[in-house]
């Protein structure tokens, strides 16, 4: 079974409900937590792990090869994103603007643009002893994160099966790169706090869910801070509240540190042992 | 005119809320462009009203005619997108899928598949309670390219800026470090980078600083809830030494900040203390420092 933690805006809490929720119902099941956040993968922070296996992600960009090219302009008019130039007599590639779609290349009469890895981001796949953890990060400057995300999903796929739970740490926001950690999923968990940002943010990840079909609930962290709106919203539209995560300071101190939570906190563990009980009934309805 | 964009790598650490105190303490001097156009918050807190609103249109879909097909399967074959469905031999895109790369329609040998260019959200021009334009913008559900719109609402904002002769434009980012986030750097004066005292906040500060010194753009920075860990707080100003990032201010964890927020304002507009007096302060370094 696939769980995705979401939320529409950052820094709500998806990375600390992510390593708590797979720490906790790892005591019982088999458990795989995926950080798809590969713009700023967090969820490592949090646990200390042995490095089991590591590869690089590649994507494949034209490189032009100027022996038979002929300047016959082909490749220019047929990339929609503008990654293939033709300045004068050579042939210019701009490889953060090419989404790999392979146009340019298998459409080149004299081919003269054959299709090279270029490194995007590094795979590394770890256990806590627990649990296995896998971790993507993004080489700074590659603009796209959707390709990354898609080959670790593939890897999540191909290395566990479907006796595990696996739990997708996913970025924030509503736009695609959200939209390919989530598509697969089973079930969203959105994770949103009681502010104003956080109801008007939660509202755009509801609204994405609900375009994409998918069952989902809402998890309130920091709860007591602001106001009940957020209650008020869930309630009104039938969508059920998994739990409530209270706001405290020290727990900001622990999760400062890069401790987990529900070891200290028996307040934080009773929230998630809901949360787990309600995937664990998820799970047998599924199955 | 200079432009003054704010990021943080980590989402939550208070960008939007200390972007928007700037926004009222730089009055009709400035213009505001809320390039966060994933999850928008700043309309919360500075109140616009719209003069103009447009359809933003990027990148392009696959559309397959089911009365032309012919169900030849040769879309399905050079389709590295995953996008093009086959249900009972009936071909068909899923939009989500689709990139708008068009190589399906140009091998479709009967010309059945168009591609149509894409809404993927509106932009607005609008009038802020300071009596200033901000200029911002939702992302459709679900949609790509947000780096265009971000690009979209900023050139905009710095176009109402020159026309009107205003000193700044100041951008409120998105989290993270790809497209949306490259977009709104290209072309910036000053960054300031948010960010929090917690391992998560280092370690991205770090990561997003990395992409600010590619662009060699000039950059400082504030540590928001600087007092939940005093630890990382020297790792970041150590951090922020070795790379010549001006600290502009330390604020400290203070639930006014919500509290604010909850009422529709600034934390300049809502308390007197010291919070308020930080962030004045941070502002004139910010002005000076550019």
């Amino acid at each position: 079974m696939k769980i995705a933690i979401a939320s529409g805006k950052g820094g709500t809490g998806k990375t600390t409900l992510s390593t708590n929720l797979a720490s906790l119902i790892a005591q019982t099941e088999k458990v795989v937590l995926a950080d798809l956040d590969v713009e700023e993968p967090n969820s490592g922070l949090f646990l200390k792990t042995d490095l089991l296996h590591s590869e690089d992600k590649f994507k494949m960009i034209p490189e032009w090869n100027d022996s038979a090219c002929t300047l016959c302009g082909n490749c220019q008019e047929v990339c929609n994103y503008h990654a293939v130039i033709q300045i004068m007599d050579s042939i210019m590639v701009f490889p953060e603007l090419c989404h790999s779609c392979y146009a340019c290349s298998e459409l080149c009469p004299t081919d003269s643009l054959p299709m090279v890895p270029k490194k995007i981001g590094e795979l590394k796949h770890s256990s806590t002893g627990d649990f296995d953890f896998i971790e993507s990060r993004l080489v700074i400057g590659e603009e796209q994160a959707v390709p990354l995300i898609k080959q670790t999903l593939q890897y999540v796929d191909q290395n566990f099966d479907n006796d595990y739970i696996k739990f997708f740490d996913s970025p924030p926001g509503t736009s695609c790169p959200v939209i390919e950690a989530t598509k697969d999923a089973d079930f969203i968990i959105l994770i949103t706090e009681p502010t104003p940002f956080g109801l008007n943010d939660v509202i755009l990840a509801i609204e994405t869910m609900q375009e994409l079909k998918k069952g989902f609930g809402v998890v309130i962290n920091r709860y007591g801070i602001g106001n009940d709106d957020i209650i008020d919203y869930c309630n009104e539209n039938s969508i059920p509240i998994l739990a409530k995560i209270p706001n405290k300071r020290e727990i900001a101190e622990t999760y400062s540190k890069g401790e987990l939570l529900f070891d200290k906190f028996p307040e934080v563990k009773t929230e998630l042992a809901k949360i787990a009980t309600y995937i664990l009934a998820l799970k047998t309805q599924l199955a | 005119m200079k432009e003054i964009v704010v990021i943080s790598g980590k989402g939550g650490t208070g960008k939007t809320s200390i972007t928007a105190s700037f926004a009222v303490l730089g009055g009709q001097d400035v213009v505001v462009a809320d390039c966060d156009v994933d999850a928008a918050d700043m309309h919360l807190l500075l109140q616009p009203e719209p003069i103009k609103t447009e359809d933003f249109y990027s990148g392009e879909l696959a559309v397959i005619n089911q009365d032309i097909c012919t169900q030849c399967g040769k879309c399905f074959d050079v389709c590295r997108f995953d996008a093009i469905t086959v249900t009972d031999s009936i071909h068909d895109v899923d939009e989500l899928s689709c990139e708008g790369c068009g190589y399906c329609a140009r091998v479709c040998p009967v010309e059945a598949i168009t591609n149509i260019p894409l809404n993927v959200g509106k932009w607005h021009i609008s009038k802020i309670k300071t009596g200033s334009t901000m200029v911002h913008a939702k992302l459709g559900i679900g949609a790509d390219n947000s780096g265009k719109l971000v690009a979209k609402v900023k050139n905009e904002a710095k176009l109402i800026a020159e026309k009107e002769g205003k000193d700044y434009v100041i951008v409120d980012g998105s989290p993270g470090v790809g497209c949306p986030v490259v977009s709104s750097l290209t072309g910036a004066s000053f960054v300031v980078l948010v960010t929090e005292p917690s391992i998560s906040g280092l370690h991205d500060l770090k990561r997003v600083y990395e992409l600010v010194a590619k662009f060699k753009l000039k950059a400082g920075c504030i540590i928001n809830k600087a007092d939940i860990n005093t630890k990382v707080n020297l790792q970041i100003k150590e951090f922020l030494e070795e790379e010549g990032i001006v600290h502009i201010a330390d604020l400290p964890y203070d639930e006014n900040f919500t509290k604010a927020m909850t009422k529709g304002q600034t934390i300049v507009e809502y308390s007197d203390g010291y919070l308020k007096r930080t962030i004045i302060e941070s502002w004139k370094i910010i002005l000076q420092t550019i």
